[in-house]
């Protein structure tokens, strides 16, 4: 597991650093002009026109501001990008250049307040991370090949969310944007204008339906009216050609009625451009719930291979993301992904030696803390 | 769970605040009711359950008020988005009507070297001016094809055996091409033959310009042979030399077969189908005989009853079904074009299973003397002396008089099922169709009359037990979606 954020302890408190991004690199003979665009992750150098220099250890004195990361953050390198907190105390890693599976936080507010939601929503005022990510966006490499965007909501932002995909456009014409959103903004034909307007090149937006009752699903992300205007959200996007996946995240209540949902999507909204089937992450809301909330991947199996065909038997394009190659039928393997992001991503001590360890996607850390599958076990070769 | 509101708050509502969305329904079983909604949605209740739904009384947290209100059978607060749902499935069902005619016939000559007792038209003999399509009909006929507004235009060539006359064939297939590159509509050729006469020549020219292979297998040796009676007693053997010969030139999937059912197959049809798994063909369509031509003259046709054709349909989809289960893909393609209109919101294009009926608006055929029909079928009406069906003749009508002729508009203007007596309340409604030149040559209506209708008969019993074996099968009904979406 790697960590997104960690500690730093200044080295010299007086040197100002003026950036609160900062992009990273090795590079200690960076021309000068360049120099104050990075900060230099290096042991040896003094940082001579550097925006400031990261040490792993703190050896020789630094002539541009300094600071000790903490180990759990080691694994920083060249063009990276991180945020120094006010206090100057921690660093959150923004974008990781080694990872192709990097995704930008938005906001923590949303309309939504889903049972097992993994990023609590908090109602405070955080319009500051719009600015932040903007600027974010444009330290970024052009050459990266995916963005995640995500939130909380991300179309709670309006014109702005429209003009961030303008400034991604603009800056990263090659990298495909992923956007999760619950849809519901999108049930304003002018706003769904507005984004098909932007043209971006390669966007795909996740949208989740956890059930075709409109109750349940309702229910699921505790919000009236989320059903109906889910739905509406998604027809007007696929009415002006926008790619749209629906994600359903498996859970009791979901999983209670996951062949309907198949079958919903199969009669309903065929032209949709992929659908997840996603395993459920331990984290946030899902921890205080998981009593209600889960179901052994392992029981609902079978159910899993019935909503897997039948998609696929609709031409479907289906994944089945975040589950254990042990808990699915051999007969969902064309739709299985190993999905669980590398900073997350771990296996028990069991797997040790089992013949399908490569096949498999793995474990969420936050799984192997608080709750797996009884049903664990690995393949002999 | 403090700071999350229960499942009941989000369907706090009074019993009775659901509203009906259109549906059709039929008895289903004993204590069974089948509903049925326009855009080809069903669900399986109680006989009680149906009587409380249609009271008003259903329990809202009961899974039948969810599946129901899921399907769009109902409406309440919560998903008046069914309404914009519903009406896009609907439009995706119909929008084959604003192509119009994709399927354009032409009958290149009345000759062949078979004489099958119950070919409708077909002619013995060696005068080629008398009954070959000339060069002047021919391009009368594509100036009309290149009319239709449709964007996929497919040009069957049918007979007697049109290989006979395989020079016209050649002449309109270039023509053709020639014409669309500046029309670019998504151009498509067959050739409904016998295999008998071709010839690798022939099959060349098929190969270099996208022309697909249709012949006719009716099932083992003897029972092939016994249908399709021609000099040397070797029909079968000429038949199964050319697909071969067809799949070696054009590939595999440029080759089907179609089987004609007569009163000999009826007892065979597990050896009918082993006969196409032998020959790896991926399915097969087991076709009723339909009345017209020699076939209703010679009383092949009423020699059997639409009972015992189902019984042949039963088994050999049951017989279809193992196959599957033992490890072979296979299906039965009238069974796959009901069931796409039972499990999905598309249609299967299949012309005689539409509503409004496919005549002239979805395929037409030009015959050989110029004559239009606006199915095969009223083509063989023809050939026995009723041209109650002829829209005109290439050589002296207009596409416009053509396709608003009295003899088009009257019978399609009949053949709306969900306006016709009977059909209106049925519940396979949206899974069945309407074909008024078999009504009108059994019952002279185009219409008919449903109770003693042998297409309604055959079809109503088709879909009720397609939709019986899913009920009762998990793995057919798993199959049956594989089969709705080929």
């Amino acid at each position: 597991m790697i960590h997104l954020s960690g500690k730093i302890e200044p080295l010299n408190a007086n040197e100002n650093c003026e950036s609160r991004l900062l992009r990273i690199t090795t590079n200690e003979n960076l021309p000068r002009p360049l120099r104050r665009k990075y900060a230099l992750l290096s042991e040896s150098s003094a940082g001579d026109g550097f925006q400031a220099i990261l040490r792993k250890n703190a050896t020789i004195a630094a002539n541009t501001a300094a600071f000790r990361l903490s180990e759990e953050i080691h694994h920083l390198s060249d063009d990276d990008v991180v945020a120094l907190e006010t206090d100057r105390t921690r660093l959150r890693v923004l974008y990781r250049r080694q990872s192709n599976q990097n995704s930008i936080l938005l906001t923590e507010r949303c309309n939504h307040y889903c049972l097992m939601c993994s990023q609590p929503p908090k109602t405070a005022d955080d319009s500051y991370l719009m600015q932040e990510v903007k600027e974010l966006i444009r330290l970024i490499p052009d050459d990266t090949i995916e963005l995640g965007l995500t939130g909380g909501e991300p179309t709670l932002y309006g014109d702005e969310f429209i003009d961030l995909l303008r400034i991604c456009k603009s800056y990263l014409p090659q990298t495909a944007l992923h956007i999760l959103s619950n849809g519901r903004t999108f049930k304003d034909f002018e706003f769904t204008k507005k984004y098909a307007e932007v043209s971006h090149p390669d966007v795909m937006i996740g949208i989740p339906i956890y059930s075709d009752d409109p109750v349940t699903h309702n229910f699921i992300v505790q919000a009236e009216n989320a059903f109906n205007e889910t739905i509406k959200g998604i027809l007007n996007l696929k009415s002006l050609g926008q790619r749209v996946e629906i994600r359903v995240v498996l859970q009791r209540y979901s999983v209670e009625r996951l062949e309907e949902i198949a079958y919903f999507i199969a009669r309903n909204l065929l032209f949709v451009d992929h659908v997840a089937l996603m395993g459920l992450e331990i984290m946030g809301f899902t921890r205080a719930n998981l009593d209600e909330l889960w179901v052994d991947q392992y029981d609902y199996k079978d159910k899993l291979s019935v909503a897997v065909n039948l998609l696929s038997s609709y031409g479907v394009n289906v994944s089945v993301y975040n589950h254990q190659r042990c808990l699915v039928n051999d007969d969902v393997m064309h739709a299985y992904r190993k999905s669980i992001s590398d900073w997350k991503n771990e296996y028990l001590s069991e797997c040790k030696g089992c013949a399908k360890q490569t096949e498999c996607g793995g474990f969420f850390a936050s799984q192997i803390k608080y709750r797996i599958s009884k049903n664990i076990q690995k393949f002999n070769a | 769970m403090s700071k999350f509101q229960p499942i009941t708050f989000y369907s706090k509502k009074a019993e009775d605040s659901y509203r009906f969305l259109p549906f059709r329904f039929n008895r289903f079983r004993d204590d069974h009711v089948l509903v049925t909604n326009m855009v080809g949605e069903y669900h399986i209740l109680s006989s009680r359950a149906f009587e409380k739904f249609t009271k008003h009384q259903l329990d809202q947290t009961s899974s039948d008020y969810i599946n129901l209100r899921a399907k769009h059978f109902l409406l309440d607060e919560s998903n008046e988005v069914a309404i914009d749902l519903l009406a896009l499935k609907l439009r995706t069902k119909l929008s084959r009507l604003s192509d119009f005619t994709a399927l354009h016939i032409f009958v290149v000559t009345l000759r062949c070297e078979h004489s099958c007792p119950y070919c409708q038209v077909s002619r013995q003999s060696e005068d080629k001016n008398k009954y070959d399509m000339s060069i002047e009909i021919a391009d009368k006929a594509i100036d009309l094809v290149f009319n239709s507004p449709s964007p996929a235009i497919k040009i069957e060539f049918q007979g007697g055996e049109p290989l006979l006359n395989f020079d016209l064939i050649k002449y309109i297939v270039k023509k053709a091409q020639v014409i669309n590159q500046a029309h670019q509509r998504y151009l498509d050729f067959v050739i409904a033959t016998n295999l008998a006469v071709v010839t690798s020549d022939i099959l060349n020219f098929c190969r270099d310009n996208k022309v697909h292979i249709s012949t006719s297998l009716d099932g083992p040796s003897d029972l092939h042979n016994k249908n399709r009676p021609r000099k040397g007693h070797d029909s079968y053997e000429r038949t199964i030399n050319g697909i071969q010969l067809a799949r070696d030139i054009l590939g595999k999937d440029q080759v089907s077969a179609l089987m004609t059912t007569t009163e000999a197959s009826l007892n065979r049809v597990k050896e009918i189908i082993d006969e196409y798994v032998d020959a790896e063909f991926n399915g097969i369509f087991l076709r009723h005989l339909s009345p017209y031509g020699f076939a209703i003259k010679t009383k092949s046709y009423a020699s059997y009853s639409t009972e015992r054709w189902l019984d042949f349909y039963r088994e050999g989809l049951e017989y279809v079904i193992q196959l599957n289960k033992d490890g072979v893909k296979f299906q039965e393609f009238y069974a796959s074009i009901v069931l796409k209109k039972i499990l999905t919101s598309e249609e299967s294009g299949f012309v005689d299973l539409m509503s409004p009926a496919g005549l002239g608006i979805a395929a037409v055929v030009y015959n050989y003397d110029g004559t239009v029909h606006p199915s095969d079928e009223s083509r063989m009406l023809a050939e026995m002396g009723d041209e109650k069906f002829k829209l005109g003749n290439v050589l002296k009508n207009s596409y416009e008089e053509i396709f608003t002729s009295d003899a088009l508009l009257s019978p399609l203007e009949d053949s709306f099922a969900a306006s016709n007596p009977m059909c209106s309340d049925c519940a396979f409604e949206s899974y069945c169709g309407a074909d008024p030149v078999y009504h009108y040559a059994m019952h002279k209506d185009f219409v008919g009359r449903k109770p003693e209708s042998s297409f309604c008969k055959r079809n109503m019993t088709i879909i009720e037990y397609l939709i019986g074996r899913m009920e009762d099968d998990p793995y057919v009904k798993t199959l049956f979606q594989r089969w709705a979406n080929c």
